[in-house]
Protein backbone atom coordinates (compact mmCIF):
# COMPACT_ATOMS: atom_id res chain seq x y z
CA UNK A 1 0.00 0.00 0.00
CA UNK A 2 1.09 3.20 -0.67
CA UNK A 3 2.17 5.52 2.27
CA UNK A 4 0.84 9.12 2.43
CA UNK A 5 2.22 12.18 4.41
CA UNK A 6 -0.57 13.17 6.26
CA UNK A 7 -2.14 16.58 5.96
CA UNK A 8 -1.21 18.57 9.32
CA UNK A 9 -4.65 20.80 9.56
CA UNK A 10 -6.07 23.78 11.03
CA UNK A 11 -8.73 25.78 11.12
CA UNK A 12 -8.90 26.93 7.91
CA UNK A 13 -8.81 23.66 6.08
CA UNK A 14 -10.01 20.59 8.53
CA UNK A 15 -13.34 21.06 6.59
CA UNK A 16 -11.88 19.78 3.48
CA UNK A 17 -10.03 16.65 5.19
CA UNK A 18 -13.38 16.08 7.35
CA UNK A 19 -15.14 15.96 4.25
CA UNK A 20 -12.59 13.37 2.70
CA UNK A 21 -13.56 11.10 5.23
CA UNK A 22 -17.05 11.23 4.22
CA UNK A 23 -16.18 11.31 1.04
CA UNK A 24 -17.38 13.90 -0.53
CA UNK A 25 -15.00 17.10 -2.38
CA UNK A 26 -15.71 20.24 -0.71
CA UNK A 27 -15.12 23.25 -2.12
CA UNK A 28 -15.04 26.59 0.36
CA UNK A 29 -17.70 29.13 -0.49
CA UNK A 30 -18.39 32.15 0.53
CA UNK A 31 -21.94 32.22 2.62
CA UNK A 32 -22.04 36.25 1.58
CA UNK A 33 -21.54 36.45 -2.17
CA UNK A 34 -21.08 32.97 -2.99
CA UNK A 35 -17.83 33.07 -4.60
CA UNK A 36 -15.82 29.46 -4.35
CA UNK A 37 -11.96 29.00 -3.52
CA UNK A 38 -9.67 27.19 -2.76
CA UNK A 39 -7.07 26.81 -1.31
CA UNK A 40 -9.34 27.80 1.41
CA UNK A 41 -8.55 31.30 3.31
CA UNK A 42 -10.68 32.58 6.68
CA UNK A 43 -11.90 35.42 4.96
CA UNK A 44 -13.79 36.15 1.54
CA UNK A 45 -11.39 37.94 -0.32
CA UNK A 46 -14.15 39.45 -2.65
CA UNK A 47 -16.51 40.69 0.12
CA UNK A 48 -14.68 40.24 3.57
CA UNK A 49 -17.40 37.54 4.68
CA UNK A 50 -16.24 35.05 7.49
CA UNK A 51 -19.38 33.12 6.81
CA UNK A 52 -17.60 30.33 4.78
CA UNK A 53 -19.44 27.56 3.82
CA UNK A 54 -18.76 24.45 1.58
CA UNK A 55 -20.13 23.68 -1.75
CA UNK A 56 -19.65 19.73 -2.47
CA UNK A 57 -18.44 18.99 -5.99
CA UNK A 58 -19.68 17.44 -8.60
CA UNK A 59 -16.13 15.24 -8.28
CA UNK A 60 -15.36 16.38 -12.17
CA UNK A 61 -12.78 18.06 -14.03
CA UNK A 62 -9.69 18.46 -16.30
CA UNK A 63 -6.14 17.58 -15.96
CA UNK A 64 -4.36 20.79 -16.34
CA UNK A 65 -0.55 19.15 -15.68
CA UNK A 66 0.95 16.58 -14.37
CA UNK A 67 3.97 14.43 -13.05
CA UNK A 68 5.05 11.32 -12.45
CA UNK A 69 6.36 11.90 -8.21
CA UNK A 70 9.30 9.18 -7.40
CA UNK A 71 11.98 9.43 -5.06
CA UNK A 72 13.75 6.06 -4.06
CA UNK A 73 14.68 7.10 -0.59
CA UNK A 74 11.29 8.05 0.80
CA UNK A 75 8.65 6.12 2.70
CA UNK A 76 6.44 6.78 -0.35
CA UNK A 77 8.72 5.98 -2.88
CA UNK A 78 6.00 4.13 -4.89
CA UNK A 79 5.75 6.32 -8.03
CA UNK A 80 2.60 8.08 -7.91
CA UNK A 81 0.91 10.20 -10.65
CA UNK A 82 0.46 13.98 -9.70
CA UNK A 83 -1.98 15.93 -11.25
CA UNK A 84 -3.14 19.51 -11.01
CA UNK A 85 -7.41 19.13 -12.11
CA UNK A 86 -9.03 22.24 -12.92
CA UNK A 87 -12.55 20.82 -11.57
CA UNK A 88 -15.92 21.72 -13.45
CA UNK A 89 -17.35 24.05 -10.44
CA UNK A 90 -13.88 26.54 -11.39
CA UNK A 91 -10.91 26.00 -8.72
CA UNK A 92 -7.87 23.70 -8.89
CA UNK A 93 -6.66 21.17 -6.81
CA UNK A 94 -3.74 18.90 -6.80
CA UNK A 95 -4.38 15.28 -6.11
CA UNK A 96 -3.76 11.82 -7.56
CA UNK A 97 -4.33 9.93 -10.63
CA UNK A 98 -5.02 6.64 -10.02
CA UNK A 99 -5.53 3.00 -11.98
CA UNK A 100 -3.49 4.08 -14.57
CA UNK A 101 0.07 2.92 -15.19
CA UNK A 102 2.80 4.67 -13.35
CA UNK A 103 4.55 5.57 -16.23
CA UNK A 104 5.50 8.94 -17.30
CA UNK A 105 5.06 7.58 -21.01
CA UNK A 106 1.69 8.49 -21.90
CA UNK A 107 -0.31 12.02 -22.58
CA UNK A 108 -2.58 12.75 -19.95
CA UNK A 109 -2.90 16.64 -20.12
CA UNK A 110 -6.80 17.66 -20.64
CA UNK A 111 -7.91 14.50 -19.77
CA UNK A 112 -11.61 13.97 -17.88
CA UNK A 113 -11.30 12.30 -14.58
CA UNK A 114 -13.49 11.67 -11.79
CA UNK A 115 -12.99 12.10 -7.95
CA UNK A 116 -12.77 8.67 -5.59
CA UNK A 117 -11.70 8.37 -2.35
CA UNK A 118 -9.10 6.48 -1.08
CA UNK A 119 -8.15 5.30 3.00
CA UNK A 120 -4.36 5.27 3.04
CA UNK A 121 -3.50 3.63 6.61
CA UNK A 122 -6.55 6.20 7.89
CA UNK A 123 -5.44 9.23 5.63
CA UNK A 124 -8.36 10.07 3.24
CA UNK A 125 -7.25 11.38 0.21
CA UNK A 126 -9.29 12.19 -2.92
CA UNK A 127 -8.33 10.52 -5.73
CA UNK A 128 -8.79 10.67 -9.24
CA UNK A 129 -9.43 7.85 -12.06
CA UNK A 130 -10.13 8.58 -15.93
CA UNK A 131 -13.56 9.33 -16.57
CA UNK A 132 -15.30 6.74 -18.94
CA UNK A 133 -16.28 9.18 -21.25
CA UNK A 134 -13.24 11.63 -22.71
CA UNK A 135 -15.37 14.45 -23.97
CA UNK B 1 13.55 61.05 -8.36
CA UNK B 2 14.53 63.19 -5.00
CA UNK B 3 18.29 63.85 -4.09
CA UNK B 4 18.95 60.98 -3.06
CA UNK B 5 20.27 58.24 -5.17
CA UNK B 6 20.70 54.39 -3.71
CA UNK B 7 23.78 52.91 -5.13
CA UNK B 8 25.78 49.55 -4.61
CA UNK B 9 29.32 50.70 -3.31
CA UNK B 10 30.87 47.12 -2.37
CA UNK B 11 30.38 43.69 -3.07
CA UNK B 12 31.98 40.86 -0.65
CA UNK B 13 31.49 36.99 -1.03
CA UNK B 14 33.25 33.81 0.48
CA UNK B 15 34.30 31.33 -2.10
CA UNK B 16 31.31 29.17 -2.99
CA UNK B 17 31.29 25.20 -1.97
CA UNK B 18 29.72 22.10 -0.92
CA UNK B 19 31.40 22.06 2.21
CA UNK B 20 32.42 25.27 4.07
CA UNK B 21 33.72 23.78 7.35
CA UNK B 22 32.37 26.64 9.23
CA UNK B 23 29.83 28.45 10.63
CA UNK B 24 27.09 30.58 8.45
CA UNK B 25 27.42 33.51 10.82
CA UNK B 26 31.30 33.26 9.94
CA UNK B 27 30.43 32.95 6.36
CA UNK B 28 28.34 35.84 6.70
CA UNK B 29 30.64 38.11 8.33
CA UNK B 30 33.09 37.38 6.14
CA UNK B 31 30.81 38.21 3.19
CA UNK B 32 29.68 41.57 4.99
CA UNK B 33 33.42 42.56 6.27
CA UNK B 34 34.71 41.93 2.16
CA UNK B 35 31.49 44.43 1.63
CA UNK B 36 32.03 46.91 3.59
CA UNK B 37 35.68 47.03 2.60
CA UNK B 38 35.48 47.15 -0.90
CA UNK B 39 32.49 49.94 -0.49
CA UNK B 40 35.80 51.88 1.27
CA UNK B 41 33.37 52.01 4.45
CA UNK B 42 34.48 50.67 7.71
CA UNK B 43 31.96 48.59 10.02
CA UNK B 44 31.60 51.53 12.79
CA UNK B 45 29.49 53.36 9.35
CA UNK B 46 26.50 50.35 8.63
CA UNK B 47 23.67 51.48 10.28
CA UNK B 48 21.25 49.16 8.44
CA UNK B 49 20.76 45.59 7.65
CA UNK B 50 18.54 43.64 5.22
CA UNK B 51 18.17 40.17 4.81
CA UNK B 52 15.85 36.83 4.17
CA UNK B 53 13.46 35.87 6.32
CA UNK B 54 15.04 32.58 5.68
CA UNK B 55 18.57 33.49 6.90
CA UNK B 56 19.39 31.94 10.12
CA UNK B 57 22.09 34.32 10.82
CA UNK B 58 20.69 37.16 13.56
CA UNK B 59 21.68 40.15 12.75
CA UNK B 60 22.81 41.33 16.34
CA UNK B 61 25.05 38.63 16.38
CA UNK B 62 26.09 39.25 12.69
CA UNK B 63 27.11 43.42 14.35
CA UNK B 64 28.85 41.85 17.27
CA UNK B 65 30.72 39.68 15.13
CA UNK B 66 31.75 42.35 12.55
CA UNK B 67 31.68 45.70 14.82
CA UNK B 68 29.00 47.62 13.87
CA UNK B 69 28.45 49.93 16.80
CA UNK B 70 24.52 50.20 16.44
CA UNK B 71 21.75 49.79 13.91
CA UNK B 72 19.12 52.18 12.97
CA UNK B 73 17.33 50.42 10.36
CA UNK B 74 16.40 46.70 10.05
CA UNK B 75 14.50 44.73 7.78
CA UNK B 76 13.56 41.33 6.00
CA UNK B 77 12.58 40.55 3.06
CA UNK B 78 9.54 37.49 3.01
CA UNK B 79 10.39 34.01 1.55
CA UNK B 80 13.20 32.19 -0.24
CA UNK B 81 15.39 32.94 -3.18
CA UNK B 82 12.12 34.84 -5.30
CA UNK B 83 13.33 38.03 -2.84
CA UNK B 84 17.10 38.12 -3.89
CA UNK B 85 16.65 41.66 -5.70
CA UNK B 86 14.03 42.90 -3.17
CA UNK B 87 17.01 42.79 -0.37
CA UNK B 88 18.12 45.64 -2.27
CA UNK B 89 15.10 47.47 -3.00
CA UNK B 90 14.73 47.59 0.46
CA UNK B 91 17.74 49.16 1.76
CA UNK B 92 17.67 51.66 -1.32
CA UNK B 93 14.47 52.70 0.10
CA UNK B 94 15.91 53.15 3.58
CA UNK B 95 18.93 54.89 2.05
CA UNK B 96 16.52 56.98 -0.32
CA UNK B 97 14.01 57.96 2.30
CA UNK B 98 16.93 58.98 5.30
CA UNK B 99 16.24 55.83 7.20
CA UNK B 100 19.80 54.70 7.13
CA UNK B 101 23.02 55.55 5.35
CA UNK B 102 25.23 52.48 5.03
CA UNK B 103 22.31 49.36 4.90
CA UNK B 104 24.42 45.88 4.66
CA UNK B 105 22.52 43.45 2.58
CA UNK B 106 23.70 39.81 3.74
CA UNK B 107 22.60 36.09 2.95
CA UNK B 108 25.15 32.90 4.10
CA UNK B 109 24.15 29.23 4.63
CA UNK B 110 25.72 25.84 4.16
CA UNK B 111 22.70 24.75 1.95
CA UNK B 112 24.80 21.89 0.64
CA UNK B 113 26.51 20.48 3.83
CA UNK B 114 23.58 21.28 6.36
CA UNK B 115 20.14 21.67 5.70
CA UNK B 116 19.63 20.89 1.91
CA UNK B 117 16.61 22.59 0.07
CA UNK B 118 15.95 19.75 -2.21
CA UNK B 119 15.34 17.10 0.11
CA UNK B 120 11.77 16.06 0.72
CA UNK B 121 10.07 17.96 3.39
CA UNK B 122 9.80 15.79 6.28
CA UNK B 123 6.63 17.90 7.95
CA UNK B 124 4.60 20.15 6.10
CA UNK B 125 7.11 23.25 7.13
CA UNK B 126 3.53 25.40 6.04
CA UNK B 127 -0.63 24.84 5.92
CA UNK B 128 0.25 25.73 1.76
CA UNK B 129 2.14 22.13 2.23
CA UNK B 130 -1.13 20.32 2.87
CA UNK B 131 -2.20 21.01 -0.56
CA UNK B 132 1.07 19.25 -2.15
CA UNK B 133 3.07 16.67 0.66
CA UNK B 134 -0.10 14.01 1.41
CA UNK B 135 -0.05 13.85 -2.87
CA UNK B 136 3.70 13.00 -3.00
CA UNK B 137 4.66 16.64 -4.02
CA UNK B 138 7.29 16.72 -1.33
CA UNK B 139 10.73 18.88 -2.84
CA UNK B 140 10.97 21.69 -5.01
CA UNK B 141 12.03 19.83 -8.22
CA UNK B 142 8.73 17.85 -7.80
CA UNK B 143 6.50 21.03 -6.95
CA UNK B 144 7.98 23.56 -10.10
CA UNK B 145 7.87 20.52 -12.58
CA UNK B 146 4.45 20.85 -12.23
CA UNK B 147 4.23 23.81 -13.82
CA UNK B 148 6.85 22.55 -16.28
CA UNK B 149 5.08 19.94 -17.17
CA UNK B 150 2.37 22.07 -18.99
CA UNK B 151 4.86 24.73 -20.46
CA UNK B 152 6.29 21.25 -22.32
CA UNK B 153 3.43 20.31 -23.27
CA UNK B 154 2.12 23.29 -25.14
CA UNK B 155 5.25 24.19 -27.28
CA UNK B 156 5.98 20.86 -27.67
CA UNK B 157 9.84 21.16 -25.80
CA UNK B 158 11.72 18.33 -24.48
CA UNK B 159 14.82 18.35 -21.72
CA UNK B 160 16.97 18.83 -24.54
CA UNK B 161 15.28 22.29 -24.87
CA UNK B 162 16.02 22.65 -21.23
CA UNK B 163 19.57 21.76 -21.42
CA UNK B 164 21.12 23.87 -23.71
CA UNK B 165 20.33 26.19 -21.27
CA UNK B 166 22.90 24.61 -19.10
CA UNK B 167 25.21 23.94 -21.24
CA UNK B 168 25.55 28.25 -22.33
CA UNK B 169 25.83 28.21 -17.52
CA UNK B 170 28.22 25.67 -17.59
CA UNK B 171 30.26 27.42 -20.45
CA UNK B 172 30.21 30.99 -18.64
CA UNK B 173 31.17 29.72 -15.39
CA UNK B 174 33.95 27.48 -17.20
CA UNK B 175 35.93 30.40 -17.33
CA UNK B 176 34.57 32.15 -13.86
CA UNK B 177 37.37 30.79 -11.04
CA UNK B 178 34.65 31.83 -8.16
CA UNK B 179 32.30 29.52 -10.08
CA UNK B 180 32.17 25.73 -8.69
CA UNK B 181 31.96 24.37 -12.33
CA UNK B 182 35.11 26.21 -13.55
CA UNK B 183 37.21 24.84 -16.13
CA UNK B 184 34.45 22.28 -16.09
CA UNK B 185 32.14 22.87 -19.38
CA UNK B 186 29.75 20.09 -20.57
CA UNK B 187 28.30 19.06 -24.03
CA UNK B 188 23.98 18.58 -24.20
CA UNK B 189 25.45 14.78 -24.06
CA UNK B 190 26.59 15.34 -20.78
CA UNK B 191 23.42 16.91 -20.07
CA UNK B 192 21.20 14.10 -21.64
CA UNK B 193 23.43 11.74 -20.04
CA UNK B 194 22.74 13.06 -16.28
CA UNK B 195 20.21 11.21 -14.43
CA UNK B 196 16.42 11.83 -13.78
CA UNK B 197 15.14 14.18 -10.85
CA UNK B 198 11.52 14.20 -12.77
CA UNK B 199 11.35 11.90 -15.43
CA UNK B 200 10.79 13.52 -18.48
CA UNK B 201 10.86 17.04 -16.79
CA UNK B 202 14.49 17.38 -14.88
CA UNK B 203 17.66 16.43 -14.86
CA UNK B 204 20.01 16.46 -12.47
CA UNK B 205 21.88 19.31 -14.98
CA UNK B 206 18.55 21.05 -14.50
CA UNK B 207 18.99 21.64 -11.17
CA UNK B 208 20.42 24.48 -9.15
CA UNK B 209 23.64 23.81 -6.84
CA UNK B 210 23.00 23.11 -3.73
CA UNK B 211 25.81 25.56 -1.94
CA UNK B 212 27.61 26.88 1.45
CA UNK B 213 28.31 30.45 1.07
CA UNK B 214 27.63 33.96 2.03
CA UNK B 215 27.46 36.62 -0.03
CA UNK B 216 27.22 40.47 1.19
CA UNK B 217 26.40 43.90 -0.69
CA UNK B 218 26.73 47.65 0.65
CA UNK B 219 24.41 50.00 -0.41
CA UNK B 220 24.31 53.69 0.62
CA UNK B 221 23.88 56.77 -1.59
CA UNK B 222 25.83 58.38 -4.49
CA UNK B 223 27.11 60.85 -2.50
CA UNK B 224 28.45 59.30 0.41
CA UNK B 225 29.64 56.36 -2.25
CA UNK B 226 31.53 58.83 -3.78
CA UNK B 227 33.21 60.54 -0.76
CA UNK B 228 34.42 57.19 0.28
CA UNK B 229 36.25 56.61 -3.66
CA UNK B 230 33.60 53.51 -4.05
CA UNK B 231 33.84 52.25 -7.19
CA UNK B 232 29.59 52.42 -7.10
CA UNK B 233 26.67 50.99 -9.50
CA UNK B 234 23.01 53.14 -9.55
CA UNK B 235 20.68 51.31 -8.53
CA UNK B 236 18.19 52.49 -11.44
CA UNK B 237 15.15 50.68 -10.76
CA UNK B 238 13.98 48.14 -7.92
CA UNK B 239 10.37 46.29 -7.46
CA UNK B 240 9.34 43.02 -5.45
CA UNK B 241 6.27 41.59 -6.39
CA UNK B 242 3.42 39.58 -4.46
CA UNK B 243 0.09 38.82 -5.96
CA UNK B 244 -3.13 38.13 -4.48
CA UNK B 245 -3.23 34.63 -6.56
CA UNK B 246 0.63 33.86 -6.01
CA UNK B 247 1.86 31.27 -3.73
CA UNK B 248 5.71 31.03 -3.18
CA UNK B 249 6.57 27.98 -5.04
CA UNK B 250 2.79 25.98 -5.67
CA UNK B 251 2.24 28.73 -9.17
CA UNK B 252 -1.01 26.27 -9.96
CA UNK B 253 -3.60 29.10 -9.41
CA UNK B 254 -3.35 31.43 -11.97
CA UNK B 255 -5.12 31.70 -15.50
CA UNK B 256 -2.20 30.89 -17.56
CA UNK B 257 0.24 28.00 -16.31
CA UNK B 258 2.55 28.69 -19.09
CA UNK B 259 3.23 32.47 -17.77
CA UNK B 260 5.23 33.97 -15.19
CA UNK B 261 2.31 36.84 -13.94
CA UNK B 262 5.06 38.85 -11.43
CA UNK B 263 7.41 38.27 -14.16
CA UNK B 264 5.39 40.15 -16.51
CA UNK B 265 4.14 42.54 -13.89
CA UNK B 266 7.61 42.97 -12.65
CA UNK B 267 9.32 43.82 -15.85
CA UNK B 268 6.84 47.05 -16.45
CA UNK B 269 6.93 48.30 -13.68
CA UNK B 270 11.19 47.72 -13.75
CA UNK B 271 11.83 49.33 -17.12
CA UNK B 272 8.94 52.44 -16.35
CA UNK B 273 11.28 52.75 -12.96
CA UNK B 274 14.69 53.23 -15.14
CA UNK B 275 12.79 54.71 -18.31
CA UNK B 276 14.15 51.75 -20.63
CA UNK B 277 13.20 49.10 -22.35
CA UNK B 278 13.73 45.26 -22.79
CA UNK B 279 15.56 46.31 -25.65
CA UNK B 280 17.91 48.27 -23.09
CA UNK B 281 19.23 45.36 -20.92
CA UNK B 282 22.91 44.57 -22.46
CA UNK B 283 23.05 42.22 -19.58
CA UNK B 284 19.93 39.74 -17.85
CA UNK B 285 21.08 37.58 -14.70
CA UNK B 286 18.33 35.45 -14.15
CA UNK B 287 17.77 33.40 -11.02
CA UNK B 288 17.49 29.63 -11.84
CA UNK B 289 16.54 27.25 -9.38
CA UNK B 290 16.09 24.82 -12.02
CA UNK B 291 16.57 25.48 -15.79
CA UNK B 292 13.04 25.75 -17.25
CA UNK B 293 12.53 29.20 -14.53
CA UNK B 294 14.83 30.93 -17.31
CA UNK B 295 12.49 30.09 -20.15
CA UNK B 296 9.61 31.66 -18.34
CA UNK B 297 11.37 34.16 -17.09
CA UNK B 298 12.44 35.38 -20.51
CA UNK B 299 9.36 35.73 -22.14
CA UNK B 300 7.82 37.55 -19.28
CA UNK B 301 10.60 40.08 -19.67
CA UNK B 302 9.14 40.68 -22.93
CA UNK B 303 13.09 39.28 -24.33
CA UNK B 304 11.14 36.76 -26.61
CA UNK B 305 7.36 36.14 -27.41
CA UNK B 306 5.76 33.47 -25.30
CA UNK B 307 6.71 30.26 -26.18
CA UNK B 308 9.86 31.76 -28.06
CA UNK B 309 12.34 31.23 -25.53
CA UNK B 310 13.60 27.66 -26.61
CA UNK B 311 14.59 29.08 -29.91
CA UNK B 312 15.86 32.14 -28.56
CA UNK B 313 18.11 30.15 -26.80
CA UNK B 314 18.84 27.37 -29.40
CA UNK B 315 20.02 30.64 -31.27
CA UNK B 316 22.61 31.60 -29.29
CA UNK B 317 21.08 34.71 -27.82
CA UNK B 318 22.04 33.76 -24.63
CA UNK B 319 25.45 32.78 -24.80
CA UNK B 320 28.81 34.24 -25.84
CA UNK B 321 28.77 36.90 -28.31
CA UNK B 322 24.62 36.75 -28.03
CA UNK B 323 22.11 40.17 -27.57
CA UNK B 324 21.50 38.99 -24.45
CA UNK B 325 24.20 37.39 -22.39
CA UNK B 326 21.99 35.26 -19.04
CA UNK B 327 23.79 34.68 -16.06
CA UNK B 328 27.55 35.19 -17.39
CA UNK B 329 28.83 34.10 -13.87
CA UNK B 330 27.48 30.68 -14.70
CA UNK B 331 24.29 31.37 -12.53
CA UNK B 332 22.91 29.38 -9.78
CA UNK B 333 23.83 26.35 -11.94
CA UNK B 334 27.37 26.66 -12.54
CA UNK B 335 28.80 29.20 -10.29
CA UNK B 336 26.48 28.46 -6.75
CA UNK B 337 23.40 29.08 -5.68
CA UNK B 338 23.69 31.18 -2.67
CA UNK B 339 20.42 32.23 -3.16
CA UNK B 340 20.24 34.34 -5.95
CA UNK B 341 22.57 36.82 -4.57
CA UNK B 342 25.60 35.72 -6.30
CA UNK B 343 23.88 36.84 -9.18
CA UNK B 344 23.75 40.62 -7.85
CA UNK B 345 27.30 40.50 -7.20
CA UNK B 346 28.05 39.91 -11.02
CA UNK B 347 25.60 42.28 -12.39
CA UNK B 348 27.50 45.41 -10.11
CA UNK B 349 30.95 43.77 -11.56
CA UNK B 350 29.41 43.95 -15.19
CA UNK B 351 29.11 47.31 -14.75
CA UNK B 352 32.14 48.22 -13.02
CA UNK B 353 33.98 46.28 -15.90
CA UNK B 354 35.61 43.46 -13.52
CA UNK B 355 33.31 40.26 -14.64
CA UNK B 356 35.40 37.14 -15.33
CA UNK B 357 33.47 36.89 -18.17
CA UNK B 358 33.32 41.48 -19.54
CA UNK B 359 30.58 42.39 -21.75
CA UNK B 360 31.68 45.27 -23.32
CA UNK B 361 29.95 48.60 -23.37
CA UNK B 362 27.13 47.29 -20.42
CA UNK B 363 25.31 50.18 -19.66
CA UNK B 364 22.17 48.23 -18.05
CA UNK B 365 21.81 45.03 -16.21
CA UNK B 366 18.94 43.30 -14.94
CA UNK B 367 19.35 41.37 -12.01
CA UNK B 368 15.72 39.04 -11.62
CA UNK B 369 14.79 36.36 -9.47
CA UNK B 370 11.42 36.34 -10.52
CA UNK B 371 9.44 38.20 -8.43
CA UNK B 372 11.76 40.39 -7.42
CA UNK B 373 14.00 42.48 -9.45
CA UNK B 374 16.64 45.63 -9.81
CA UNK B 375 17.73 47.14 -12.85
CA UNK B 376 21.34 48.62 -12.44
CA UNK B 377 22.96 50.95 -14.32
CA UNK B 378 25.94 53.50 -15.29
Amino acid sequence: MTAVRPPIFDFDDAFFWEGAKDHKLLIQRCGECGILRHPPTPMCANCGSMDNQTAESEGKGTILTWILSQHPTEPDAEPRIVILVQLDEGTRLVSNLIDVAPTHAQTLNDKRVEVCFVDYDGTVLPQFRLAEVQS
Amino acid sequence: MSGTRAVIAGIGHTEFSQNSGRSTLQLAAEASRAAIIDAGFSPDEVDGTVTFSMDTNDELALIRTIGVPMLRFCARTRGGGGGASATIQLAAAAVESGQADAVLVYRAFNERSAHRFGQPVQANPDPVWNWASPFSLNTPAKVYSLTFQRYMYEFGLTNEDFGRYTVVARDWASTNPNAQFFERPITLQDHQDSRWIVEPILRKLDCCLESDGGVALLITSAERAADHGADAVPILASSAIQLEGGHEMFAYYHEDLCEYPEGRVLGELLYRQAGITAEDIDVAMIYENFSPIVFLQLESFGFCGRGEASDFIKDGHIGRGGSLPVNTNGGLLGEGYIHGMNNIVEGVRQLRGASPNQISGVEHVLVSAGRSGIILGR
